[in-house]
């Protein structure tokens, strides 16, 4: 089993979402996360599933979801070849005797305080799957009150785009080329 | 006696004395098929309609017209060029029309009452008033397997579009284009659980090709246009509108042809030529090929050149169930049918192949037995419009997705090519090791030896006395593993039966749809007596309507094909499939047997269907005023069956009271290898047999 990266170009409408999860648990396939919301196209949504399945079972899915007809395109986005992003939002004990520490810890993951409570901050991070995880055991032992994760959301690297071809014409759609190496 | 129909008085009651309005008349027909040419073509102004003029008319009463001289009067028509404006309802109607709609299966109900008031006047769409919305859905999906235009069915919100579920599931297995048309409560109550209100939209997702929830009366033409195109092109399937009653009821401008908004839907049907030529390149060099053939080439209406194909290569062909009728049964290289209840020769064919050339079929788990013991030494060429069912279940080594007839065109010039390059490979050590199989283990069954009718016969002689030319609907269970057995399913589209959903209650309806779709055909319903008692309600309708199915009840008392899975695998305890129960009852009450314990076999005290009789077949059909006939021995089968096809004014059914112990042979057991297919009771085939 590994983890996939899919891109779904959906029309946004109403239902869609449902259509597309009540795909994946009927044929049995699980998602691991699933992050939408609309596109630089009013028309067009964007998802992001990240599938955890086999290659075979991975070309089924993608075939099934190929032929809703609410579905526009989809592609695997290589994670050598894309920016995959979480949000996390992570709360944690902090009292006079420990938010020092905690402090210290965001700032090492470069991640922010967005609310301070007597005895908690709210910490903001994005990232990948794997800083995250760090992230979190790293802040386990002060006490996590509670935390809420997006889903992933991805983009491939370089100057292209997904939604180039295929899709009706749009007036935003001017071509920003630029390097698509990570920051 | 192939085609009674001819010798019988024109035209049985198919536009017959219960319609309401006035009947379809010839100009009518012309005008329908003239406005459906326009929708085709996309061409220049609409044809006449059925719309009322604007402002007359208005629509804010959603009730039932009582006014009778409005019946034989039809609203004025006017030309619907650049935006008429009518309800939505009417828009439906008008749009129905346009897209050649003759026939809709459907109840009313108060959601879509306002659609029933316009569909009143159409002049050209005939409203068949069913029984029950299950009996709609099979019936349009008779009428589209007959006909290949796409079954229109119609129901109201809540229970009456939840009835449709099981029907549109069928369709949906087994790839048939149905367009369901369902009332939804108005849009400003959907979601608070209002009266009649149900989710249909979200209920039937799973079972639907696509479905839309219409909530505009601006939306209703359009979408009703993109549901048949969804519908009928690419792999087929059913497709659900549902209409909120207020957008039947708003006022909008009616547009023809509407603008499809289907950005997302783009079916393939070329073939790619390179897998072709590959696909070819295997053909000419495999030493034991099989034309594994699917409903996809009936679908495709490729059987013209598969016959072309199969007999250039000489290859063995075997027909899925879906496929019977799409290669002739009694062409010498038509193997039968394949799966857990085909042929020795034509199950061997697949097991022992080096090439299974699938073309529409989709390694249904009936077929394949345990798949990963299924046509171990085969390659596979796997050709389907939907590529989804390429490499699903059996890994193709060289997919083609494309439509059947266009990937067969190809092929056939494809393959001579290779022919004409030398490269051939003799097929007659495969031919004389598949004749071995079909002569030793011929299909075939016992005569029950207490005198009693056998189903397999009755079957048989159906198929005979018919013909080739009539159209068989079988439902599901032991008689319609004998119907695809024992007919000899000669011509595409003359077979129909519930194959992927096994829908048992499939085949009264299905019967009366596709005898509305093929007036002249003689149609044969051959059902089980406990799926006719699931959809039997329908008689009326056809009685009604003048629509003169036969239908042969195979009559056992019994869940036939459970009690044979029972006989087999439960140790012939006969747990509730026993539909004569009273005979148990009266024994018990008349003292159990002692000392037996709760495992022992139970054997039933009647050894044919005799038993209560509970219902009385005849008596139900001369209820339902259709003629009821009945048969109990093998001496009196042809004439009874002679006597049904010369009633054509009424419906027929005719209770043959058979075997109860007669069981579908050969098998393959659920979940067990191909090769271990049974041809009796206890007896495995010798693979190794010959001549």
């Amino acid at each position: 089993m590994n983890r996939h990266t899919l891109s779904v170009l959906v029309e946004n409408k109403p239902g869609v979402l449902v259509r597309i999860a009540g795909l994946f648990s009927r044929r049995g396939f699980n998602i691991d996360s699933l992050a939408v919301g609309p596109t630089e196209h009013p028309e067009i949504s964007r998802m992001t599933i990240v599938v955890d399945c086999a290659d075979h079972p991975l070309e089924q899915v993608t075939k099934q979801l190929n032929k809703l007809i609410n579905v526009l395109k989809i592609v695997e986005l290589e994670p050598t070849a894309s920016v995959q992003r979480e949000l996390l939002l992570i709360k944690v004990r902090a009292d006079l005797e420990s938010r020092s520490r905690v402090l210290e810890t965001v700032t090492l993951f470069r991640a922010k305080v967005v609310d301070v409570a007597q005895d908690a901050v709210t910490v903001e991070a994005t990232g990948n799957r794997d800083k995250l995880d760090a992230l979190i055991r790293v802040l386990e032992p002060f006490g996590i009150k509670e935390l809420v994760q997006s889903g992933m959301v991805a983009l491939g690297r370089g100057g292209r785009s997904i939604t180039d071809r295929a899709l009706r014409p749009v007036d935003r759609v001017a071509e920003r080329s630029g390097a698509g190496a990570a920051p | 006696m192939t085609d009674q129909t001819t010798a019988a008085p024109p035209g049985p009651g198919l536009a017959g004395t219960a319609r309401k309005g006035p009947g379809p008349t010839p100009r009518d027909l012309a005008a329908r098929a003239a406005s459906r040419d326009a929708a085709d073509t996309h061409s220049g102004p609409a044809q006449p309609g059925a719309a009322p003029a604007p402002g007359e008319r208005p629509r804010t009463d959603p009730g039932p017209r009582q006014d009778a001289a409005h019946r034989g009067d039809p609203a004025p028509r006017a030309d619907a060029a650049a935006g008429t404006r009518m309800t939505g309802a009417s828009a439906l109607v008008r749009a129905l029309e346009k897209l050649g709609v003759d026939v809709v299966f459907g109840i009313p109900g108060g959601a879509i009452l306002p659609l029933y008031d316009p569909l009143f006047d159409s002049p050209s769409v005939r409203h068949i008033l069913v029984r029950h919305e299950q009996g709609a859905g099979h019936a349009a999906t008779g009428y589209a397997q007959v006909t290949g235009r796409p079954g229109v069915c119609m129901a109201t919100s809540g229970p009456g579009a939840t009835n449709l579920v099981t029907p549109l599931s069928d369709a949906y297995m087994d790839s048939v284009p149905v367009v369901a048309i369902t009332g939804q409560v108005p849009s400003s109550l959907i979601g608070t659980d209002g009266f009649q209100e149900a989710d249909i939209s979200g209920i039937t997702l799973p079972v639907t090709k696509h479905n839309f929830l219409v909530t505009k009366a601006e939306d209703i033409a359009r979408t009703v246009a993109e549901a048949f195109h969804v519908a009928s092109t690419g792999r087929p399937g059913p497709v659900l509108v549902d209409v909120a009653k207020d957008a039947l009821q708003a006022e909008t401008e009616f547009r023809w042809p509407p603008t499809f908004d289907l950005p997302g839907y783009h079916p393939v049907t070329r073939p790619h030529s390179r897998q072709v030529r590959e696909a070819a390149r295997l053909i000419a060099g495999a030493s034991r090929p099989v034309l594994y053939v699917g409903g996809g080439v009936l679908k495709a209406g490729a059987s013209q050149e598969l016959l072309e194909l199969a007999e250039m290569t000489g290859i063995p062909v075997v027909t899925t169930l879906m496929a019977r009728g799409g290669f002739p049964g009694s062409h010498r290289q038509n193997l039968g049918m394949p799966g857990m209840h085909g042929t020795v020769a034509a199950v061997g064919a697949l097991q022992k192949s080096d090439l299974l050339v699938t073309l529409g079929a989709r390694f249904d788990d009936r077929v394949t037995g345990k798949l990963d013991s299924f046509a171990p030494g085969a390659a596979v060429v796997h050709a389907d419009i939907d590529p989804a069912e390429i490499s699903k279940n059996r890994r193709a080594d060289v997919p083609i997705v494309g439509d059947c007839r266009e990937v067969i065109t190809e092929l056939i010039a494809a393959v001579a090519a290779e022919f004409q390059a030398g490269h051939r490979t003799d097929l007659a050590a495969w031919w004389s090791q598949l004749d071995a199989w079909r002569s030793t283990y011929p299909l075939g069954y016992d005569e029950p030896g207490d005198g009693s009718l056998s189903p397999q016969h009755v079957i048989e002689r159906i198929g005979k006395i018919a013909g080739p030319d009539a159209i068989y609907v079988a439902g599901v269970g032991q008689h319609q593993m004998w119907a695809a057995q024992f007919i000899s399913h000669e011509k595409p589209g003359h077979w129909l039966n519930s194959g992927g959903a096994g829908t048992m209650g499939y085949a009264v309806p299905a019967a009366m749809g596709a005898k509305v779709g093929n007036r002249d055909a003689c149609v044969w319903a051959i059902d089980g007596d406990g799926c006719f008692q699931m959809t039997n309600q329908e008689l009326a309708t056809c009685a009604v309507e003048g629509i003169p199915v036969k239908i042969a009840i195979i009559n056992n008392g019994n869940l036939g094909m459970v009690r044979q899975w029972q006989t087999l695998f439960y140790n012939e305890r006969y747990s509730n499939t026993d539909l004569d129960r009273r005979a148990h009852t009266l024994q018990a009450a008349a003292g159990p047997e002692a000392g037996v314990a709760d495992d022992a076999p139970r054997h039933d005290p009647a050894p044919s269907g005799g038993g209560t009789r509970i219902p009385d077949f005849v008596k139900l059909a001369e209820a339902y005023g259709c003629v009821g006939l009945r048969c109990e021995e093998a001496g009196s089968v042809d004439a009874v069956i002679e006597q049904a096809m010369n009633i054509n004014d009424r419906p027929v059914v005719v209770d043959f009271i058979v075997h109860r112990d007669a069981m579908v042979w050969p098998m393959v057991a659920a979940g067990t290898s191909n090769d271990d297919i049974v041809v009796a009771r206890n007896m495995a085939p010798d693979w190794d047999v010959t001549e």
